[in-house]
């Protein structure tokens, strides 16, 4: 009975074996950060002599997972941000304006002198003179509505037309529809993210965490960075979307520019760079819309559409130059140079190269992603300098270090052989969870520390709900053999109960927590589950192997 | 020689003061109910909104300073404490400085964030901010509502899962158990004026997840002891399977008792709060499941026949003659 074959025995060491590698890379934390920073930046940056010798520090055939340390341990800032994306609605009204003012003076026999009434807003009011001339102007308006581009709001247009009778005429009231707006809230967060993630990441801090939160909000950590402040002031800085001439192309990186001339490197071909004129013909801030498309043959395209400023410096530009290229460059990377067709009036036109569906939203995006689409409110601003992070870390390290070597005391004492057994198991416990950790990237926090500390408390207490029902099953005699096997039988209704319960509520911690806390509820359910597989199979594993070769004739738990 | 926390054999009589330990249990739940009302929670900037600056001198604080330093710039109320720490080096001085939500602002503005931190540097030059955390009026909001959803969430899951497992007095005791265990921690809260914040919600949710272990292995053995004695009294049964479970009561509350002690000692003050939190509801969570869950199951009583179904179930009607 006390039998465990031998796949089995090999199945959990070779868990236990698989799960303590994991753990290792976090011995050498600081070697192995280098290693990965260092092969990271070989991939992207291509390979340097400093970089080669940094990744050959930690082998590349050992796992080099390591737990990520939180803010609070590492240092840096986080901010929560509202998109308030009612900004949107004004500049969707106001580019509105021009076409319905156009649309009802072509109608002008009909509807009569118009004037537009409001002083910005979500809506676009305008004043007819003559009361009679409501129903037609509604009907003008609802003309130029175009249908809502979402799965929900199928069916539906993108503005809403009311219209009410006052003392002297009429008001025409035009608004965004409840499915545009809901569709238009949705593009502005994230458009805000994407811009926002650009923003970080040209400043290539580790680990930078941007998500969003809920409808309208968006969570940006960056460890390493010297306070909420900079980063506020990092994600305010405007792109800079510029349009250039193109005077020539080079691969090579130190050529010479001519005067009045700059060269670019290209974001998306190595070793390409691209001689362009210093003035741009027309920049970012004359751009208004930009959306993936496609060309007449069915290619993916990207549409872009100026402000009549940028308009008209365009148009005149391309009459001009009819068959050389001109560069779209953003933040002084080229990122497309094609060559212009034909004379382009009227402030809009059409990108076309060799986009994938992929590529040319996302180039759309970047286009749009000049600016910031609306303001951002700042909800929760936190810091963490460095200092208090490491002071954090190394308390943490000593409490914990405390923590166990009383714990194994404690269970040496009480248990003695067996206490000894279980220690091993709970040695290997603290090995996987940290093994289990790296594995799936989790991020350790302060409270994660405290919860690994209540897991070395708590991991016990399988070993010891086993350990005692030993003992009892001993006092009714049926001999060692049997009443370690029916130690473990009995005592595993109450070892699954009990922590299952627990892992419930590590569960409701994860899904309604956030930063810290969601740290400790990763580490104390990541506990649970090797505290569990250690007390009921590495233990038993332990024991049973002691069993076979010492046979001893009486055992005392 | 065996360390042995509780001897052997133990037949003790737990409701032998069962009128003294669940009376004292009833007053120390109306006790820091009282408390909770008449003092309130001394909330921390994740409930009520505000910021906190965290700063370290080489020179000791002298808070009456810091406090006239911050005077002129109007900022409302301000708290400024010192902290200690067993961790802390000699010339380590650490204050936390919270000031109030300023009216109309999600956050403390760059300006008066600056303005604060130029004041304090010209009482105590060359001093450092270690972290500054500002938190809106309406996140904070969100935050109570999450942090009560959460707290009855979990209460909810357990009475199911209870339930599930068991039968509805258990489930029952078991959520009576947890109750008293978080009403004496918001209790102690009150009374301390400890910072209460998100961590010592978490501190809260672990409370109840220990403690519900505690009391599942009670009830796990209550179970079987039911199946075993069918003849005892409910409460000999009971008494019986507390005995029996003792050793591994207080060897898991020991263990993890010292685990926490270390880490309330040694693990710094950034911390302390949340684990003080977890190591009062351990103590309290023990002592209610030996002394609280079980008291409500008796007192609502047990189905004792579990080894056959109930014949008459679903037939109310077959004792009747036709």
């Amino acid at each position: 009975m006390l039998q465990i074959p031998l796949w089995k025995r090999l199945f959990i060491w070779a868990l236990v074996a698989v799960g303590l590698a994991l753990a290792l890379p976090n011995l050498f934390y600081a070697r192995v950060e280098q290693a990965n920073d260092a092969r990271a930046a070989i991939e992207t940056l291509g390979a340097t002599p400093e970089r080669n010798a940094a990744a050959e520090n930690w082998p590349s055939w050992l796992p080099s997972g390591l737990v990520n340390l939180g803010l609070d341990l590492r240092g840096g800032a986080h901010l929560l941000a509202e998109v308030q994306v009612a900004d949107v609605y004004e500049q969707r009204m106001d580019g509105f304006w021009p076409d319905l003012r156009d649309a009802l003076r072509d109608a002008r026999d009909e509807v009569g002198p118009i004037r537009r009434a409001d002083q910005g807003g979500p809506e676009l009011k305008v004043r007819l003179s003559d009361a009679a001339a409501l129903p037609r102007a509604m009907e003008v308006a609802r003309s130029l509505a175009r249908p809502v581009a979402s799965l929900s709001g199928a069916g539906a247009t993108d503005i809403e037309v009311a219209g009410e009778e006052t003392a002297d005429g009429a008001m025409l009231t035009v608004r965004l529809s409840e499915a545009e707006r809901a569709a238009t809230d949705d593009r502005t967060v994230r458009q805000s993210l994407e811009i926002i993630r650009r923003r970080i990441d040209e400043v290539g801090t580790r680990e930078p965490t941007i998500q969003r939160q809920g409808q309208d909000r968006i969570l940006i950590q960056v460890p390493g960075i010297g306070s909420a402040e900079e980063l506020k002031s990092l994600i305010g800085t405007t792109a800079q979307l510029t349009f250039h001439p193109v005077a020539g192309r080079t691969t090579d990186a130190a050529a010479s520019a001519g005067p009045g001339e700059v060269i670019y490197p290209s974001i998306d071909e190595p070793d390409t760079f691209y001689v362009l004129e210093r003035t741009p013909v027309v920049s970012g801030e004359n751009l208004v819309d930009s959306q993936p498309s496609f060309d007449q043959n069915g290619r993916p395209a990207v549409t872009f559409r100026f402000n009549p400023t940028g308009a008209r410096a365009f148009g005149d530009y391309t009459a001009e130059n009819i068959g050389s290229p001109f560069a779209i460059v953003l933040d002084e990377e080229v990122i497309s140079a094609p060559v212009i067709q034909d004379h382009i009036p009227g402030g809009s036109g059409i990108i076309t190269g060799n986009f994938t569906i992929e590529e040319s939203t996302e180039l759309a995006v970047l286009l749009r992603a000049g600016a910031l689409p609306a303001e951002l409110t700042f909800l929760e601003e936190r810091t963490v300098g460095p200092e208090l992070g490491q002071d954090s870390i190394d308390a943490g390290r000593i409490a914990c270090l405390v923590a166990f070597v009383a714990v194994l005391a404690l269970m040496w004492a009480s248990y003695g052989l067996f206490g000894l057994f279980a220690n091993i198991a709970l040695l290997i416990n603290v090995g996987l969870i940290f093994g289990l950790l790296s594995m799936i990237g989790a991020t350790l926090t302060l409270p994660g520390i405290a919860g690994i500390v209540l897991t070395i408390g708590m991991a016990v207490d399988a070993n010891v709900l086993v350990f005692e029902r030993i003992r009892e099953e001993m006092k009714t005699a049926k001999g060692p053999s049997r009443a370690i096997s029916l130690g473990y039988e009995r005592a595993l209704s109450a070892i699954v109960d009990a922590n299952i319960t627990t892992f419930i509520i590590a569960g409701i911690l994860f899904m309604l927590g956030s930063g810290p806390v969601r740290g400790f509820a990763v580490t104390l359910g990541i506990g649970i589950i090797t505290s569990v597989f250690t007390a009921i199979f590495v233990t038993r594993l332990i024991i049973v192997t002691w069993f076979d070769r010492a046979r001893p004739k009486k055992i005392e738990v | 020689m065996r360390l042995k926390l509780v001897p052997e054999e133990t037949n003790w009589d737990f409701f032998k003061y069962a009128r003294f330990t669940l009376g004292a249990s009833v007053v120390a739940v109306i006790l820091s109910l009282v408390a909770w009302l008449a003092i309130g929670l001394n909330f921390g900037i994740d409930f009520q909104g505000g910021t906190t600056v965290r700063t370290e001198a080489s020179a000791p604080v002298d808070v009456a300073a810091y406090r006239d330093a911050m005077e002129p710039l109007g900022l409302g109320d301000v708290v400024i404490s010192e902290v200690f720490d067993p961790s802390f080096a000699a010339d380590q001085h650490v204050a936390m400085v919270r000031i109030a939500a300023q009216e109309g602002q999600e956050g403390l503005s760059a300006e008066n964030l600056s303005a604060v931190q130029d004041a304090l540097n010209a009482v105590a030059p060359g001093i450092k901010f270690t972290s500054v955390e500002s938190v809106g009026p309406k996140v904070s909001g969100e935050l109570i509502q999450t942090a009560v959803i959460a707290v009855a969430a979990s209460l909810a899951a357990i009475l199911f899962y209870i339930w599930l497992r068991f039968e509805w007095q258990f489930s029952v005791g078991a959520v009576a158990a947890l109750f008293h265990d978080v009403v004496l921690t918001i209790g102690i809260f009150s009374v301390l004026q400890i910072q209460f914040d998100l961590a010592t919600i978490a501190a809260i949710l672990t409370i109840i997840g220990y403690s519900i272990n505690d009391t599942v292995v009670i009830f796990d053995r209550l179970r079987e002891n039911l199946i075993k004695y069918k003849k005892r009294d409910l409460r000999e049964v009971m008494n019986i399977s507390v005995n029996e479970t003792l050793s591994r009561t207080v060897m898991t509350s020991g263990t993890t008792l010292v685990a926490l002690l270390a880490l309330l000692i040694l693990g710094g003050d950034v911390i302390r709060g949340f684990v003080f939190a977890i190591f009062w509801g351990v103590i309290v969570g023990t002592y209610s499941s030996v002394f609280v869950a079980k008291n409500v199951v008796l007192f609502l009583g047990v189905k004792r026949d579990w080894s056959k179904p109930d014949k008459t179930e679903g037939n109310q009607f077959a004792n009747i003659d036709a």
